[in-house]
Order: structure tokens, then C-alpha cells, then sequence
């Protein structure tokens, strides 16, 4: 058994990395002051902090992207400068970046060697190559197969030939940055399987995260980081995910926003043997149905791609069904225009931020009437009122706590967190009888996610009704009141959402139908 | 305020462009001094014939003005995301709609000249809008479409002038009416018989229109919001089909205008092209030049006019062959155009000059 926090391990090896009194200064902000950090050998370490913490900006001066403006790097007992990463890499440190960096027509050999080819006269060796790849990724547990090309694998795979990229390279340290944002939850287990592989191989880890779950579950040692300080640095086997949230906020965070039970109103979103055809002649839709009633938040849970997304559009009126029926208040919309949809009464949070919910390049203030710019408030003879826009978004930014240097900023200069503040402000100031809410705290940190779910429950309170879908299953325990399972295009069974079962809920979104547990 | 930041929005200072037309002329300078020609009497003769004398200061302007129009047509369709190629064929079409109502009918002033204008923009504005329709509708690549419609134009442009216009034997247009003419007779006589035209003055108030279209009215908030991103003017509920069909034709009517006083305005009549005239082309780099902003196109096409123009001094005051005056002017757009490169040879002194700051 792998045991966390294995002191006698450690004691004998000692630091194989020492950060004494970094600073790193940008202009206008600190963003690392007087750090100090040690990583024990065959220790999984994380570093933990809300965006902007400074996190990663200490790490890419570890890795030599970045030169501290002041303090010492000692790496084995030794004194050194990293002023590259070509250096990092020399001195065993490698990093697994949030954003992966593969070339997506390149099979994974040709991606792992790239830069440092093994060569048989002018040819690269590729026979070589590969048994290289296939012995490293045995002895790691990384099921990856050196001649699939990078396109053709999915996300956590290519996550794994990253990992490989910086074994390949004699890696004795290896930085992950963010690592479980971009998996899955049963990827993340096997992510969290291989680092565990990794450390008792004798290499020393270091994770950049803000997810306190994935602390508690990896990590020997936890070091808290706050506006660029170190707060504290603990072992996990002493402390608590609440304990670790209050340092890294610095506040008393509630974990669980208070859902007291009320009965459901009228029905205000009722969805109908929805049907659609998807690209590739494929029903991403089959069939379809729920409702959804006022002052209730309605879950569906579900892994990605089973046609969650799909069925926002076909609310939405974003794409087209083929057949079903959507109604709003008992008034058939099915097919009507996004706008014509949105007057009526819908307010929509979308996935993805940046390509559906925001125009980037637009300021704060444009973006805050993206979907209401139209109606007569903002101008009645075409020309659009500026001082209207200016007034709604200065009063929505106020509201809602957007964190901006101003209502002129384009929106790409803010904070994930507050992009999506500004969203949702948008959303809610329109009144909409139905909210749906698409991952609305993905990618955001804990203060974030805590003032989204209070807004979506103080919506519900209004009475409002809420149409969540969310791959987070804590997420959807904690909102809803019902919660249901999306499989291959519709809803496969209910779960109990006050009496969490997990081992069910998995059964359900990997297929299994509700009655006997055979695969359906 | 804002107009100004417009200008130099895309974190471009003044100093950049100054130095890029600087560059360029050096570079210009050493291709001249490779031939064997005295580079400060070349450039000497082409400010002397920009700005010598008021003829070829108004014939500058004459030079300046459909680049205006073209350029602002380039611009207009790029802020919504789209690549129109086709400047070049509208601007055809512009000069042939006007040229059609110019000739064919007789009717009195203040309506005849009113009359040739509009038709010549709304030529420009459905060729146009062919493109962005099929874009729109059939998801034709509007480059494509646009280029292969450059061609139509400029046939269809001859079919019709020979076909309608042209008395038998001639390579031109009959003349057209003196009432549909836009030449400012006074202006003309004061400038030396330079062909100044109400085309100049409409391409500035063009300048003005393109801005409060794009950032006063719904509309042009419609029209950025799809150029910037598609998928969120979808689920904004705006009519993405419909906003790109709407902004071809806009840009079409700017270069339609372009032709208009070209037909109008300086020749008075309509010839049977071999090739097109080019200025749509140019358009490209004007706008390139400017950054898309109006502004902008109104300073680049000054640059480029005003080059273009000049450059015929060159030739004359000494004798330097039109290949490398297109060399002087082509390294003078590269380096404005490819302003990173620059911005990389200033670094070094921007950060000398830091330093020094520093240290005091």
C-alpha cells in the first residue's frame, strides 16, 4: 500500500528543492514575495491558491521561465540559476502544462522525441524511439500507445504522452500545472494512480491545483499560497479540506450553501421527445424528455459528449430539432429563434464562456447587453444609448461583485471568475422565468464557486426554475432537488439527490439501465 | 477621444509607422543607388510633385480620394470578420451603374447627378452582396467567390459599355450628360485644370459614416459582434447570415462609390478595360496599412495616393524606371504592414532610453 507522509522515506533523502525568499515582481503587483518552498525526494507536494495566487508564476521560475527578482534556488544541495527551460530540463525538472503542448498530427513517439531524437546515421531511429516510449510508459503504469497519433487519442491520454515527453528527458521532478482540469472523473482516478506510481518510483511531484479533493487524495505535503505569500505549509494527514479552504481564501468559506426544501411551483420548462441528428448521422438526441418547475433546480448528470450540450442548443434554439417539443410556461417554442427564446423568458449560462458567452474583444459594458442591446432601452432610433449601457453595466458590476479596472476593459482582460460574474449578472438582470446553468464554475476557485451557487439558489428561492447540468457531482448534490442521468442522448433514470450514492450514479452514466444493471 | 484612440488602437504608437515609412524609403534609397540613380533627387522630385504645385496637389487628391473608398470597403468587411477580395469588382460595377444612368438618360441636374451616384453604389452594393449571400446561404468561401466575380465584372463592365454606350468604332463611351457630371467647376479652374470632384468630399464623410456605423448604431454593434465571434452573436440571437449579407453590402457600396467619381468625376466617361483599374487592390493595402480603423484608411491612402502619384516624378526628374519606384513603394508598405519588424529594430533604443531613465 501506498502510504502518505512516509517521514522515514524522506528524512534520509532530503530537499531536492529549496526556494529561499523568492520574489518575483510584475508591474503593479507582487507576485511572489519572500517565498520559501522545499520538496522532499518521492514526496507528492501541492501547491494550493485561488487564481492569481502566484502558483504558477512560482513555478515557471522553477522551470526557468521566469527569473526571480530576488532569492536563492537550490536544487540537490546546490546553488543554481535556471535561466531556461532547456536548463530546467538539464537539471531533471520537468513540467506537465495546464495547455498541452503536442503536435496534434504527430503520433506520440514522434511527440516524446521531438527535440531529442534518438539518430541512426541522418534517420531518426524510430524503432528505438518507440521501445524507449513502450519501456518507460510499462514501468509507469501509462497505458499509452507510441504509434496512435496525437489527434486521435483523448484528452487524458494526451496528458499521459506529456507525462512521458518529461520522463523521456530524465525528469527526477516533475511539475503538473492544473492537471485535472481538463479530465474527466475517471481519468482523473488513473491520473491520480499514475502520480502515485511516479512518487514511489522515486521521483518528487509538485501540483499546482486549487481543487482541495485532489490535495487531500495525492498529496504528502500542502503549501497554501495567498496574493503571492506563502500562508502555511502543512501535511495533509493534519489537516482538512475546510481547514485548507480558509487558508487559501482566507476567510471561513461555506462549503455548502443552505438548501432548505420548498415545493416545486408550475411547470415552466417541459421538454418532449427531443430529437437530433448530429454531424456525423449519429442521434445526439433519442428521445429526450423532462420538466422542469418553478423554484426547483433540475440536475442532469451525465459524462461528457452524451449529448448535454446538444440539448441546450435545442432549448436554446441554438440548432434545430428534428422532432420533440420544447415548451416554456405552456407556450410551444420548439425551433423558435435564440432571440425570440430569450424574450420569452430564458436566461442562459453557456459552457463555454469565451465562444458563446462573451465577445472578447468587446468591453465589459458592450458585453453586458449582448443579448438585450435590441429593445428599446438602448436607443429607439438605431443608435445605440451609451449612457443606458454604461448605467445597467455600472449597477450589474456593483450587484455582482465583477472585479474590473472599469467598464471600458474588454473582457478578455478580466479574471475567469469575474467573466463569469459578468455573465451571469447579464443573465439574471433580464428576469427569465428558466435559468439554465451549463458548468457554470468551471475553471473558477472557491470564492468564485461559492457566490455561483448562492446566486442559482437564491434564483431558485425567487422561484425561478433552474436547469443544471454540471460533470461535477458535488455540484449538482449541492444544488439540486432532483437530479437525472443523461446517457447517449437521453435521460436514463433519476437519482436520489438527498442521499448521495455514487456507486449508482456511475452505474447510470456509464450506460447501465435503471432496472437490472445490464448494460443497455 | 475616441476617435483618436482609434487610431492607434491595436497598441500602435505614432512613432511606429513614421518609422516604417522611414525605413522604407531607405530601403527604397539603396535599390535606387544599385541602379545608379541619385536617391535625394528621386525623392526631392517626388515631394515636388505632390505637393510643387496646385495642379498635382489636386491631382494628388484625384489620386488619393477612390483609394478612400476602397480601402474603407476593405476595412468595413473586415470588422465583421469577412475578407472581401472583391473591391476590385464592385469598384467596376460602381463606375459602369453610373456610367449607364450618366449616358443613357437626360434629365435635369440636381436629379440626373444624384441618380448616377445611387445606381453606381447599389451596383457596387449587390455585387457585393452576391458574395456575402453565397457565403451566407451556400457557405461559399467569400475569396473565392469574390475573385471569380472580379472577372465577371470587368467582362460584363465592356459587354455593357460596348453593347449600349459606345458609338461603332470607338474604345469608349459616348460622353456622359454634362448634368450628371461631379467635377467642382470653380475648384478646377483655381486648381490649374486639376480634376477635383464632390467624390473627395463624399469619401471624407464616407470616413465618418464608416465610424458611427460600426460604433454608434445597433447595427454596427451587430456587425462587430459577429466579426469578432460568430458563436456568441448566435447565441446573442443575432442574425448571423443575414449580418454578413448586410455587411458585404456596405462594403460593395464604398467601393461602388469609388467607381462612381472615378466615371463621374474624372473621365467622364467609361472605356473598354483591358484589365481592371486596380484600385480595389489597393484597397487592400490601404486598409491593411490602417488597421482597418477610419481614420487610419484615410491616412494610408493619403501615403499610398500620394506615393503612387509622386512616383511618376521620380520618373521624370530622375529618371528612375517605374520597376523601382514600385520597389520603393512595395518596402514602404512591407514595413508599415509587417510592423513587428519595427517594433523589433526600435526595442533596442526604446529600452536604451528606459535605462537611461532609469539611471537618472
Amino acid at each position: 500500500m501506498w502510504i502518505p507522509g512516509d517521514d522515514e522515506c524522506m528524512d534520509q533523502s532530503g530537499a531536492v528543492v529549496e526556494l529561499k525568499g523568492i520574489t518575483k515582481r510584475f508591474p503593479g503587483l507582487v507576485a511572489n514575495d519572500s517565498i520559501n518552498f522545499e520538496l522532499k525526494k518521492g514526496e507528492v507536494h501541492a501547491l494550493l491558491g485561488e487564481n492569481g495566487a502566484g502558483k504558477s508564476t512560482l513555478m515557471n521560475i522553477l522551470f526557468g521561465l521566469y527569473q526571480p527578482d530576488e532569492g536563492e534556488i537550490w536544487i540537490n544541495g546546490e546553488q543554481t540559476v535556471i535561466d531556461g527551460a532547456s536548463k530546467a530540463i538539464e537539471l531533471g525538472i520537468g513540467m506537465v502544462h495546464q495547455h498541452f503542448k503536442l503536435v496534434q498530427p504527430f503520433t506520440v513517439t514522434e511527440n516524446i522525441v521531438l527535440g531529442n531524437e534518438p539518430k541512426k546515421g541522418l534517420k531518426i531511429d524510430y524503432k528505438l524511439a518507440n521501445e524507449k516510449v513502450k519501456t518507460i510508459s510499462e514501468r509507469y503504469g501509462l497505458k499509452v500507445d507510441p504509434q496512435m497519433r496525437v489527434q486521435d487519442i483523448t484528452v487524458g491520454m494526451q496528458q499521459r504522452v506529456e507525462i512521458l515527453k518529461t520522463l523521456y528527458r530524465g525528469a527526477e521532478i516533475v511539475i503538473f500545472d492544473e492537471p485535472t482540469a481538463v479530465l474527466t472523473v475517471q481519468e482523473i482516478e488513473e491520473l491520480i494512480e499514475i502520480i502515485r506510481n511516479l512518487a514511489a518510483e522515486g521521483k518528487s511531484i509538485i501540483i499546482i491545483t486549487h481543487k482541495l479533493k485532489e490535495v487531500m487524495a495525492l498529496a504528502n505535503t500542502v503549501t497554501v499560497i495567498r496574493r503571492g505569500k506563502v500562508i502555511r505549509t502543512v501535511s495533509t494527514s493534519e489537516t482538512s479540506e475546510r481547514q485548507l479552504a480558509e487558508l487559501m481564501v482566507g476567510r471561513d468559506v461555506n462549503f455548502q450553501v443552505e438548501k432548505t426544501k420548498r415545493p416545486p411551483g408550475d411547470i415552466v420548462l417541459s421538454v418532449e421527445g427531443l430529437q437530433m441528428k448530429g454531424d456525423q448521422g449519429k442521434m445526439v438526441l433519442d428521445g429526450t424528455s423532462f420538466k422542469v418547475r418553478s423554484g426547483e433546480i433540475f440536475g442532469i448528470a451525465g459524462v461528457d459528449g452524451n449529448g448535454q450540450s446538444e440539448l441546450i442548443y435545442a432549448i436554446t434554439g441554438m440548432r434545430k430539432v428534428q422532432d420533440g417539443q420544447v415548451s416554456l410556461n405552456g407556450n410551444d417554442i420548439t425551433n423558435d429563434t435564440p432571440r425570440k427564446i430569450s424574450t420569452a423568458g430564458v436566461g442562459h449560462i453557456p459552457e463555454d464562456r469565451h465562444k458563446h458567452g462573451l465577445v472578447l474583444d468587446f468591453k465589459l459594458s458592450e458585453n453586458m447587453i449582448l443579448n438585450t442591446y435590441f429593445k428599446p432601452e438602448y436607443g429607439k432610433s438605431g443608435l445605440i444609448d451609451e449612457k443606458a449601457m454604461d448605467s445597467v453595466t455600472t449597477r450589474l458590476v456593483e450587484e455582482f461583485d465583477v472585479r474590473t479596472s472599469g467598464i471600458y476593459t474588454h473582457a478578455r482582460a478580466l479574471s475567469g471568475g469575474n467573466q463569469q460574474k459578468a455573465i451571469i449578472a447579464r443573465e439574471l438582470n433580464k428576469d427569465p422565468d428558466l435559468i439554465i446553468a451549463v458548468q457554470p464554475t468551471r475553471g473558477l476557485d472557491i470564492g468564485a464557486i461559492e457566490f455561483v451557487h448562492k446566486r442559482l439558489m437564491d434564483a431558485r428561492n425567487e422561484g425561478k426554475a433552474v436547469l443544471l447540468v454540471s460533470f461535477e457531482l458535488d455540484e449538482l448534490y449541492a444544488l439540486s432537488d432532483r437530479i437525472e442521468v443523461m446517457y447517449e442522448g437521453k435521460l436514463v433514470g433519476e437519482v436520489d439527490a438527498d442521499q448521495r450514492d455514487d456507486e449508482r450514479l456511475g452505474l447510470l452514466m456509464a450506460g447501465n439501465t435503471d432496472h437490472d444493471g445490464e448494460r443497455s | 477621444m475616441e476617435v483618436i484612440k482609434k487610431i492607434f488602437n491595436e497598441k500602435r504608437s505614432l512613432l511606429v509607422p513614421v518609422v516604417s515609412i522611414v525605413l522604407g524609403l531607405l530601403i527604397g534609397a539603396i535599390a535606387m543607388l544599385a541602379g545608379g540613380y541619385n536617391p535625394i533627387l528621386a525623392y526631392s522630385s517626388l515631394f515636388n510633385r505632390v505637393i510643387g504645385s496646385s495642379y498635382h496637389m489636386g491631382e494628388t487628391i484625384r489620386a488619393i480620394t477612390p483609394l478612400i473608398f476602397t480601402g474603407l470597403a476593405v476595412a468595413f468587411a473586415f470588422r465583421t470578420g469577412l475578407f472581401n477580395i472583391g473591391v476590385e469588382g464592385q469598384f467596376v460595377m460602381g463606375m459602369t451603374g453610373a456610367t449607364l444612368v450618366g449616358v443613357l438618360l437626360d434629365l435635369p441636374w440636381y436629379i440626373h447627378g444624384p441618380l448616377a451616384v445611387i445606381t453606381g453604389a447599389i451596383f457596387g452594393g449587390i455585387w457585393a452582396g452576391i458574395v456575402g449571400y453565397l457565403k451566407a446561404k451556400r457557405g461559399v468561401n467569400e475569396v473565392i467567390s469574390s475573385i471569380m466575380l472580379n472577372w465577371t465584372a470587368l467582362y460584363l463592365a465592356n459587354f455593357i459599355v460596348s453593347k449600349f454606350l459606345t458609338d461603332p468604332g470607338q474604345q469608349k463611351s459616348r460622353a456622359i450628360h454634362e448634368s450628371a457630371l461631379m467635377n467642382i467647376e470653380w475648384l478646377v479652374q483655381l486648381m490649374d485644370k486639376a480634376r477635383i470632384h464632390w467624390g473627395t468630399f463624399v469619401a471624407l464623410a464616407c470616413v465618418l459614416i464608416f465610424y458611427v456605423i460600426l460604433w454608434r448604431t445597433k447595427q454596427g454593434y451587430e456587425l462587430r459582434a459577429v466579426g469578432h465571434n460568430p458563436d456568441a452573436a448566435l447565441y446573442a440571437g443575432m442574425n448571423v447570415n443575414r449580418t454578413i449579407v448586410k455587411s458585404m453590402m456596405i462594403s460593395g457600396v464604398f467601393a461602388g462609390l469609388g467607381g462612381v467619381f472615378e466615371v463621374l468625376g474624372v473621365f467622364g466617361n467609361q472605356t473598354i478595360m483591358a484589365a481592371s483599374p486596380g484600385y480595389g487592390f489597393d484597397g487592400i493595402a490601404v486598409a491593411l496599412l490602417g488597421g482597418n480603423t477610419p481614420v487610419g484608411v484615410l491616412l494610408a491612402s493619403i501615403l499610398f495616393g500620394g506615393l503612387s502619384y509622386g512616383s511618376a516624378g521620380m520618373s521624370f526628374g530622375a529618371g528612375v524606371p517605374q520597376e523601382i519606384i514600385r520597389i520603393v513603394i512595395g518596402s514602404v508598405i512591407f514595413f508599415v504592414a509587417a510592423h513587428g519588424i519595427v517594433k523589433f529594430i526600435l526595442k533596442p533604443f526604446m529600452s536604451k532610453r528606459a535605462k537611461r531613465k532609469e539611471a537618472a
